[in-house]
């Protein structure tokens, strides 16, 4: 009986790599995913017109106005112009921002008072004016490790700020990305390749067989298995070298954890070809179970935290929930098994209830 | 005297059609007269579907020359695609439409405004019978109807051509005969039908047949000529001799 | 009923709804070893359903079939392993090879190794699509790929099997060829159910069963089956047959009466006469050549039949 199963495996494997469309889709998808996050949609910003207004004009100002100059995230647009005309500034787009150092600035530094000095924000554009506030929040952070006693930093700093120093988003997506990429390419192929069989109508010929419900499944949920790993391994690889995004944490520990991610895909994979007639009601099916979801609601850019509570419930089923924890965990934070074994199990038990649904549900009879 | 030529809806002389270096069809003549139901029978790949092609404008041939329906098969194919009525093998027809509404569609297609649309439907209801079905769902007609619709659905632009692509296949015997005498009363009423057909009892409903092989015509003739010319009682026995032989 | 244990296929009372729809009504029938028996019948009329009983992929309502002895309903792994089937519209994978098909529907079957290959080699030679082996089955021809299904069918060598409208699509002579070697393993042994549309296929068959809306109309070897007739069949022959329908039909003389390519085949309601048909047509108009006793053929019975 095993020989069904690998006659059933080989033949997917044949299929597979002769559907050359689809095979390059599959591998190329994530890189150029991963270059349009990567390069294209960053969420930092670059070269901020800054207007300095530097009343002090001590070495300690230009010493901090040198630290914003060198800086990518700002661009100098104005120098020591008149405070008042600070509003025009922002009206013709040349600044969005201004920052004022009083004229006691050094004196104050030194004497180990609190300092401050004033930034003036536009915030027509309440996003990018976060930023500014957070940017200019980290160059003076940097200012006062550097070893100014007294001086503190104006603004809070952000918890990422701790494991993301330059807030790049590149470490932040790149763990994303395998988290939605991996979902969406065991989901997809599963159940296209499932459905395959019932829209050619060789499915009637395959019933009719010494062949088991599961050895078919099994048969066929196996290369696509080994390809949503494949793709894994390429976006961690690719991310690592090209966009420098380290590996804090166990390597061995992030592929088998991948492996538990994709059983599950996979799963929902074949529970949707159960249910559906035609490859394309099963392709529409597995995006909208995978990417909207996946997307939106798993903590991938938006953080859990600040959505409607609605939403917030809705976040618990959704496996890229558990699977973000664990790899933006092991990557960026270095997390052993002990900080995730949570996420794991509740992986690991959607695993076993969705392929229990799926062979169920499995119809061996054509009514 | 009349003008022979009034007569002929086909008039095609040495059509070729090659691809690339595969020739297809392969310097075939013959004509076909108003009214006349005419049969193309062969084996797959024998040229027959290509030829079928140029007579309805669909494919332009690599040489010869001829007319259908009046218009040069070089040079005007664009003009004798309206002129041609096509009933496709097993109806396609759109399920989850009501009759009515796919004959609608099919008059839309044509180019007919919504005013000619409508007199054609009540006429073809009429000849064909479909009136008590027009408003079922063309899903849930039991198959001699779908045939019948599918029928009038190539005839809702009047066309004088119409092509039959295995218009009987698998319905049953009662509704295939009824369909026949519908055939047999446009053709009565000059209207030139081509069958094409891998079933031998259409082909004898025929009032002429061609076979083809290997892209030539090698016989064309009507039904009763060739069963007696091969010595056989049946079209089928007719084609198998006529096509096998020489691989 | 020991008869049972010997009987490749026996079919008993079946019943099969759809909805509202009766698509199998009280079939009864048995398949002898070796036999070829044909379902013969315009789409619609239930062949399909009751294949699919038969192969255990459809359940019945009523009524039981049994594959070699064996309850199907009871044992549907029994049959799924043993028989041979193919499908209506038949599918091969397409961006499989030849070879790769055959060796497939071998492993699925578990046929051991060695034997697959030699098989392999002899369905090659039976099927003449050796020298395509390493052809992609998308790009055969209908007729080859009607082989290839076949082939595929008959590569862990079953005793029985079934084909659901096999020649569907197919010219006349791949069609030929097709039953040519339907026959020559009936010949070898294997028994075949096999449905099929076209009339003039159900004289290739040892036994024949007219299915219509679900019912058998009739059952018998066709020469037999002709026999069923039961009345004095006669031809009018024309060129214009159509026109002789319109004048024969409605004149009350004949009881069948039907279209055919050569003419009306008609019988007659008494008192009438042949003479007085063929009157009617000169009255009419309609070019006679003549009329003259017929006889009845497979589709003459199956029409009288139809009707009752």
């Amino acid at each position: 009986m095993n020989r069904t199963f690998v006659s059933i495996f080989k033949k997917e494997l044949i299929h597979i790599f002769r559907d050359v469309q689809s095979l390059f889709m599959v591998l190329s998808m994530p890189l150029l995913m991963l270059l349009l996050y990567g390069y294209a949609i960053t969420l930092d910003m670059k070269g901020i017109d800054i207007a300095i207004i530097d009343q002090s004009h001590t070495p300690e100002s230009r010493q901090l106005v040198d630290r914003i100059a060198s800086t990518d995230f700002f661009h100098i647009a104005a120098r020591d112009v008149p405070v008042d005309i600070i509003g025009d500034l922002f009206k013709t787009r040349t600044a969005r921002c201004a920052l004022v150092i009083p004229e006691d600035f050094a004196r104050t530094l030194s004497s180990g008072r609190e300092t401050r000095v004033q930034l003036i924000v536009d915030a027509s554009d309440p996003n990018a004016a976060n930023f500014v506030t957070n940017y200019v929040g980290q160059v003076i952070s940097r200012q006062n490790a550097s070893g100014n006693p007294g001086s503190h930093a104006l603004f809070s700093v952000s918890p990422r700020v701790f494991y993301n120093p330059d807030m790049r988003s590149a470490d932040f997506f790149v763990p994303g990305l395998i988290a939605l990429i991996l979902i969406l390419i065991s989901t997809l192929l599963t159940s296209i390749a499932i459905v395959r069989e019932k829209e050619t109508g060789t499915m009637e010929q395959l019933l009719v067989s010494p062949i088991r419900p599961l050895q078919l499944i099994l048969g066929k949920v196996l290369p696509y298995t080994m390809l949503g790993f494949i793709d894994g391994v390429l976006i961690l690889v690719v991310g690592s070298i090209w966009f420098n995004v380290p590996i804090e944490g166990s390597l061995l520990l992030v592929l088998a954890m991948m492996m538990i991610y994709v059983v599950t895909g996979i799963s929902l994979g074949i529970l949707v070809s159960t249910l559906a007639k035609t490859q394309a009601v099963a392709m529409l099916v597995a995006v909208m179970l995978t990417i909207l979801p996946s997307m939106m609601m798993s903590g991938f850019i938006f953080p859990i935290a600040s959505m409607p509570r609605v939403f917030q419930y809705v976040s618990t089923i959704i496996p890229a929930t558990y699977f973000l924890q664990i790899i933006r965990g092991i990557v960026l934070k270095g997390n052993t098994i002990a900080n995730l074994y949570q996420q794991a199990a509740i992986l690991l038990g959607m695993d076993v209830l969705l392929i229990a649904l799926a062979v169920r549900s499995f119809r061996v009879r054509l009514e | 005297m009349r003008d022979t030529n009034d007569e002929l809806a086909v008039q095609v002389a040495e059509l070729s059609r090659s691809f690339g270096s595969f020739v297809a069809v392969d310097r075939v003549s013959f004509s076909v007269a108003r009214g006349e139901i005419f049969g193309f029978l062969g084996a797959n790949g024998a040229g027959k579907t290509t030829t079928i092609r140029m007579l309805c404008g669909l494919l332009v041939p690599s040489s010869g020359s001829g007319t259908v329906a009046g218009f040069d098969v070089m040079r005007d194919y664009e003009r004798i695609k309206h002129r041609i009525g096509y009933m496709s093998q097993k109806f396609s027809l759109y399920d989850d439409l009501t009759v009515r509404e796919n004959l609608e569609f099919y008059g839309g297609m044509y180019g007919l405004n919504s005013r000619r649309i409508g007199e054609r439907i009540a006429e073809l209801f009429e000849s064909v019978g479909l009136r008590e079905h027009a408003d079922k769902l063309a899903g849930d007609l039991p198959l001699g109807w779908k045939q019948r619709m599918s029928l009038t659905a190539a005839l809702i632009h009047d066309p004088d051509i119409i092509f039959l692509d295995e218009p009987t296949s698998g319905v049953d015997p009662v509704s295939r005969r009824s369909f026949w005498l519908l055939i047999y009363e446009l053709a009565d009423r000059g209207k030139t039908v081509f069958v094409s057909t891998h079933y031998m009892d259409e082909a004898e409903y025929c009032n002429r047949l061609s076979i083809m092989k290997l892209g030539r015509i090698v016989e064309l003739a009507r039904p009763a000529d060739l069963k007696s010319k091969y010595g056989v009682p049946t079209m089928q026995e007719v084609f198998l001799q006529a096509v096998s032989g020489d691989e | 009923m020991t008869a049972q244990t010997q009987l490749p296929i026996a079919v008993r009372e079946l019943h099969k709804r759809f909805g509202e729809t009766t698509a199998v009504d009280n079939v009864s029938f048995e398949v002898e070893p070796a036999q070829i028996f044909g379902l013969i019948g315009p789409d619609g009329g239930g062949k399909t359903t009751i294949i699919r009983t038969i192969v255990s992929l459809i359940s019945c309502d009523s009524g039981e079939v049994f594959f070699q002895g064996r309850s199907v309903a009871r044992e549907p792994g029994y049959v799924r392993s043993n028989v041979g089937y193919m499908p209506q519209r038949f599918s091969l994978y397409q961006d499989l090879t030849v070879a790769e098909n055959l060796t497939f529907f071998g492993d699925l079957f578990g046929v051991p190794k060695e034997k697959l290959t030699r098989r392999i080699e002899q369905l090659y030679e039976f099927s003449a699509l050796g020298p395509f082996r390493t052809r992609r089955a998308g790009a055969l021809s209908g007729g080859m790929k009607q082989k290839l299904a076949l082939s595929c069918m008959l590569v862990h060598a079953p005793e029985v099997i079934v084909l659901d409208e096999p020649t569907f699509g197919v010219d006349p002579v791949s069609r030929n060829d097709f039953w040519k070697i339907l026959k020559t393993l009936a010949r070898e042994g294997t028994t075949i159910l096999v449905s099929t549309a076209y009339m003039d296929e159900a004289l290739q068959c040892d036994r024949v069963a007219l299915v219509y809306r679900g019912r058998l109309l009739a059952e018998d070897r066709p020469e037999n089956l002709k026999l069923q007739y039961g009345e004095p069949l006669y031809l009018a022959a024309t060129d214009a047959p159509h026109l002789a329908y319109n004048a024969i039909h409605p004149s009350g003389l004949c009881r069948e009466c039907n279209l055919f390519g050569d003419g009306v085949h008609f019988t007659l309601a008494e008192p009438a006469t042949a003479e007085q048909v063929a009157q009617r047509c000169a009255d009419s108009g309609v070019p006679l050549s003549g009329t003259h006793r017929i006889e009845p053929a497979l589709e003459d019975l199956f029409l009288k039949l139809m009707k009752e």
